[in-house]
């Protein structure tokens, strides 16, 4: 069987999860007696596609086309709808990005396949692969397998798989240039632009408290301002926070916000959805209060009370105020 | 325009989940239900485009009877009417919902197709683009704005690390909402009162002629996640239980 990884550059860089998705394709592969092999999409992927050729990988395909230069749904559907014609591997496998994301459910349902997003472990079951994803926002977690013929697909969270775990080799490069026309890429992306320049640094703070949904109402946030006053801490806020607009954009954390690892993250009404996580488990001490026991947040926090934060913070915010 | 807004029911958010004896899905025994809110973002991004444009928000969503609650809160917040497709699609894969959903939209022919990114039970994230490909039309996600312009529409998508890009393209077309789209509205007692008069079509899969296909992917087996149970835990009264992680956290962690 074969395994084909898609990765993903923008302007000839790399994105950073690539490689993890490279380890994970040459993990699957040897799981299931299979070789691994990889493609990059765009303009101009020749020293990208030549750092490849170390790696231990059957082929490189190099898919090269100027309508390809910058990302369309369309553009990209159409490549790689056609290497994967060519290539017929029974596995495809994608870091979950946001571009991923944008194209890969459209590319697979021209398979007639459902995918599987969103990916944050495996195992084998009789010989096949089952693939570990979470619902609910993380409380709960399903072992996922393919029904039938492939290609099947699958995106990869961030972090399931090791980038430096990928084994070295010799690969042959190989350039695939689609046949794409210009009218049939429908979309037509300008340059993008980086947002409002960020005021509020967040890596840099030593503490944080951030608060969560946990909070219900804008009108509550004093009071775990208070305590991030008491901690000399910067307040930060989950996303669902900052959508609603009780906190600016630029203090969130999370996939889509801001990665920090300070000393103490201490996280309030933070169930802890894996977007969330990402964007923190690196920090040293993680202290989290929630009502729920079962909330994932309780998975990476080395501290933590289960209840009612509108009981709990007042009575922390005293205690510290004593030490301090 | 016409904008058809795709919205999902799923299980209130502070649900407290257990797993069905089955092994293949939760227990839906005594859940609350509500709009997934991503889809709230997204049927906000259609009223608003209709205050904007005029023209019609029909809200769309598949799944078994209690639904209906949900539809009727979509209509009280101002969408028109409503199509409600009556099956039972808990645990189904994305890919047999959404051909569900382009049958009863093929026969609405929408200028506008508007889903929410992802939905807060499977949370596939997927529903937009597949039903792009059933239907053929071009699509963008993960959208924070849409104006109209010369040739169709112009779309701000939200990329990684704070970038952002807009991109041109015709209508039809299908967007899913970023969540954060805009501030949610809530219903007028108006609204509500409005919304019992409103049409509901209530259709099956056998009226729309979609035949059950094999599934591509498949639940082995649903389960909690097994914790890694590093977490100290303090328990007692919360001025104890305070007290006590201020301690680890003066004498232990050595953080405060």
């Amino acid at each position: 069987m074969k395994v084909l990884a898609i990765l993903e550059q923008r302007q000839g860089q790399w994105q950073r999860m690539s490689f993890e998705t490279l380890a994970a394709a040459q993990h699957f592969a040897a799981a299931l007696g299979g070789t691994a092999s990889a493609a990059v999409v765009g303009q101009g992927t020749a020293p990208l596609a030549a750092e490849l050729a170390s790696k231990q990988l059957e082929t490189v395909y190099a898919v090269e086309h100027a309508l390809l230069a910058q990302y369309t749904p369309d553009g990209y559907c159409l490549a790689l709808r056609q290497l994967i014609e060519r290539v017929q591997p029974t596995l495809v496998v994608f870091p979950h990005t946001y571009q991923v994301r944008d194209f890969l459910p459209k590319l697979a349902a021209s398979f007639g396949q459902a995918a599987v997003s969103d990916v944050v472990g495996d195992r084998l079951g009789h010989g096949q692969l089952v693939l570990v994803r979470q619902l609910f926002q993380g409380k709960v977690n399903v072992d996922v397998r393919f029904e039938g013929d492939g290609p099947h697909f699958a995106s990869l969270q961030a972090g399931a798989y090791r980038a430096d775990q990928i084994a070295a080799g010799a690969a042959t490069v190989e350039v695939f240039a689609p046949a794409i026309a210009p009218e049939q890429i429908r979309t037509h992306p300008q340059e993008p632009f980086r947002g409002s320049q960020r005021v509020v640094d967040l890596s840099a703070a030593e503490i944080i408290v951030s608060v969560g949904r946990g909070i219900k109402e804008a009108d509550n946030l004093p009071l775990v301002q208070k305590l991030a006053d008491v901690l000399g801490a910067e307040l930060a806020a989950s996303r669902p926070i900052c959508d609603a607009g009780w906190l600016p954009m630029e203090r969130q954390v999370g996939s889509s916000g801001q990665t920090v690892a300070p000393k103490m993250y201490l996280a309030v009404g933070i169930s802890g959805a894996i977007q969330h996580l990402v964007g923190m488990k690196g920090s040293r001490t993680i202290v989290a209060i929630n009502k729920d026991a079962n909330a994932p947040i309780f998975e990476v926090a080395d501290y933590g009370i289960v209840g009612d934060l509108f009981q709990i913070v007042p009575e922390l915010i005293e205690a510290i105020k004593k030490v301090k | 325009m016409k904008i058809i807004v795709a919205i999902k029911q799923v299980a209130a958010r502070d649900s407290q989940l257990r797993i069905a004896a089955s092994g293949q899905w939760i227990d839906e025994g005594d859940l609350a239900y509500e709009i997934n809110e991503p889809d709230a973002y997204a049927l906000e991004a259609g009223l608003q485009l209709k205050e904007a444009h005029g023209g019609e928000v029909i809200a769309i969503s598949a799944g078994p009877a209690r639904v209906a609650q949900t539809i009727r809160e979509a209509l009280a917040k101002g969408a028109d009417r409503a199509i409600h497709i009556e099956e039972d699609l808990s645990a189904a894969d994305p890919l047999a919902a959404a051909r569900l959903l382009a049958a009863a939209l093929r026969t609405e022919s929408p200028d506008l197709v508007l889903t929410g990114l992802q939905s807060d039970d499977l949370g596939y994230g997927q529903t937009g683009p597949i039903l792009a490909e059933l239907l053929g039309l071009p699509h963008a996600t993960i959208i924070m704005q849409v104006e109209k312009s010369e040739s169709g529409i112009r779309v701000k998508r939200e990329m990684e690390d704070g970038w952002f890009q807009f991109v041109e393209m015709p209508v039809p077309a299908l967007l899913s909402i970023q969540s954060g789209f805009s501030k949610l509205r809530y219903a007028t007692l108006m609204g509500i009162k409005k919304a019992k008069t409103k049409e509901i079509r209530r259709v099956t899969a056998a009226d729309l002629g979609v035949s059950a296909a094999p599934p591509t992917i498949a639940f082995d087996r649903v389960y909690l996640p097994e914790r890694a149970k590093r977490t100290q835990l303090f328990e007692g009264t919360p001025k104890q239980a305070a007290a006590q992680l201020v301690e680890k956290l003066k004498f232990e962690a050595r953080v405060i």
